[in-house]
């Protein structure tokens, strides 16, 4: 059986019994964690308000809502679609979504801190500042893509073209020029 | 044609030649990474990921590690080809059911795989046969660092490496090994073992089975964490628990030698019996009936049977390897029947005799 959320092979069968509801899921291995985090954030949120960080601990159904309709500036996912396909939408969805994910990620790792490699780049490099700390000004180019194309659509080409020539710039500045065809 | 030379061979990770190759089949890891320039490959469109895979294809030519590595664009394959691909470890199902842009590059070896736009825009995997985590290791960071000197990887100094998915964020590492543990599944001891691996937070799943029951009693362990610790201590934590499941899975062999060791030996003879002489087999009786085999080969109790004929035969009795050979594609019933007369006819003339 496949998950319902992804294409994978649904590992999990869970049967949630609510007040004159069944409901029947059918899920993979990685959208299953998401889901029983999830639940288990909901039901620390019914039997304790004791503030100990899970999502919606202590926190409105409108508050929650609220947290779904939040979305992330480059690629546009919201955080309720995050929650339903079990997957991010870009790297910045981390800056984004930072307070929301903080106690998901420490409910399924136990940890919230990197210890472990970072990547170096290419040593002959002339620019050892693009050596990163984050590479967020890099991910930037993807909301102003998404820019490109509203700016094209309102016919705006001026905008579209600057757009063009300052993410060069930044593709330049990180060694991450597209390949010449 | 690449796949005449795949066809022919067998990975690396099959010779059965490693250290503690009578249990542990294989050690993996693999490495989940992403460009920081692109949506993640589920939220990328189907020019976003034309591109990611343009620009990875473009860098990886001038690695050293890239530019040995045969590059296949698995859009372009037929389903048999990605099929194949996966019997053979070196694609993942998801890769391989996908559809858009996306491709994966091969050694020779089999040792090394570069997935492009899997569920992260690069996942690297490195596959040696036995136990051998640390020269996988060494291996993999090796191509992780030849390409990471020449493609922008997602990085956040709190989160590490950055993944679809937050359960492969930080590290990006998935540590496996992959055991086969008849002894403890025949002496119903395999429960046990795998409630004392989840309290340490290591996941066990079934090879090729479904769900948690594993066909052929083949078992892969691997770490669930990736973040907070360190890819050493994520390692370590995988290696340290082997040489323990090791030690139960013989102390489980020697106590079904001594105590029954008539039924030992009649259950491996008729496994090997029904193999060389069956019409119609599936491949989930052949796997169950490989693994007896496969047991009484280190046990003792088979002749003329090497470990590494019955890893070959694992994998060559594989659907999609079975068609390959054939050269046709074949409905069920008649793979059924094809993968009888393989097994009776390898048997028949001699195992050994193959590369």
């Amino acid at each position: 059986m496949q998950c319902q959320q992804c294409d994978k092979q649904a590992m999990f069968h869970i049967t949630e019994l609510e007040t004159g509801n069944v409901r029947e899921l059918h899920l993979c291995e990685d959208h299953a964690r998401v889901y029983l985090n999830q639940a288990e954030a909901d039901s620390q949120q019914d039997d304790s308000d004791d503030g100990s960080g899970s999502i919606g601990v202590g926190q409105t159904a409108k508050e929650l809502s609220e947290i779904d309709q939040k979305f992330c500036d480059m690629c546009g996912i919201t955080f309720f679609e995050f929650r339903n396909q079990g997957r991010l939408g870009c790297p910045h969805d981390y800056v984004q979504f930072e307070e929301e994910l903080e106690p998901l990620i420490a409910n399924i790792h136990g940890e919230v801190k990197h210890t472990g490699c970072r990547p170096k780049r290419d040593k002959s490099a002339e620019d050892q500042s693009v050596l990163p700390e984050s590479t967020e000004e890099l991910t930037s180019v993807i909301g102003m893509r998404k820019k490109i194309r509203e700016a094209v659509e309102g016919e705006d080409y001026e905008v579209a073209g600057t757009l063009r020539d300052d993410i060069k710039k930044i593709l330049h500045k990180w060694h991450a020029e597209e390949p010449t065809k | 044609m690449k796949f005449e030379v795949l066809k022919s061979s067998v990975g690396e990770w099959l010779k059965g030649t490693g250290p503690e190759s009578d249990i542990v089949m294989s050690s993996r890891v693999r490495l989940a990474r992403n460009l920081a320039q692109y949506p993640f490959v589920g939220r990328a469109s189907e020019t976003e990921r034309s591109e990611v895979e343009e620009f990875l294809r473009s860098r990886l030519s001038k690695t050293s590690v890239g530019s040995r590595l045969e590059y296949m664009d698995l859009g372009g394959l037929e389903d048999l080809d990605r099929q194949f691909l996966v019997e053979r470890q070196l694609i993942s199902r998801e890769h391989a059911d996908a559809t858009g842009a996306r491709g994966v590059a091969i050694d020779s070896a089999e040792q090394v795989s570069l997935m492009i736009n899997e569920e992260d825009h690069l996942r690297i995997q490195c596959l040696h046969s036995g136990l051998d985590l640390q020269a996988v290791w060494e291996q993999i960071r090796g191509v992780d660092k030849e390409i990471e000197a020449v493609v922008p990887y997602a990085f956040h100094e709190r989160w590490g490496y950055l993944t679809a998915c937050p359960t492969n964020v930080g590290t990006g590492i998935r540590v496996s090994v992959m055991l086969h543990l008849p002894a403890l599944v025949i002496t119903r001891q395999i429960d046990k073992v795998f409630r004392s691996l989840h309290k340490i937070s290591l996941a066990v799943r079934g090879l090729y089975g479904e769900g948690s029951q594993a066909l052929g009693d083949f078992y892969q362990i691997s770490n669930q964490i990736t973040l907070g610790r360190t890819e050493s201590e994520l390692i370590n934590q995988v290696a340290d628990v082997v040489p323990v499941l090791i030690d139960y899975e013989r102390r489980a062999r020697d106590f079904l030698l001594e105590e029954t060791e008539r039924n030992v030996h009649d259950q491996v003879s008729r496994a090997f019996g029904i193999l060389r002489t069956a019409q119609t087999i599936s491949a989930e009786e052949t796997m169950q009936l490989l693994s007896r085999v496969r047991m009484g080969v280190l046990l003792g109790l088979v002749d003329d049977l090497h470990v590494s004929d019955v890893n070959k035969l694992l994998v060559r009795t594989q659907p999609a390897h079975l068609q390959k050979m054939k050269g046709i594609d074949l409905d069920t019933k008649d793979r059924n029947i094809e993968r009888a007369r393989f097994l009776r006819s390898y048997f028949e003339s001699g195992s050994s005799d193959e590369n």
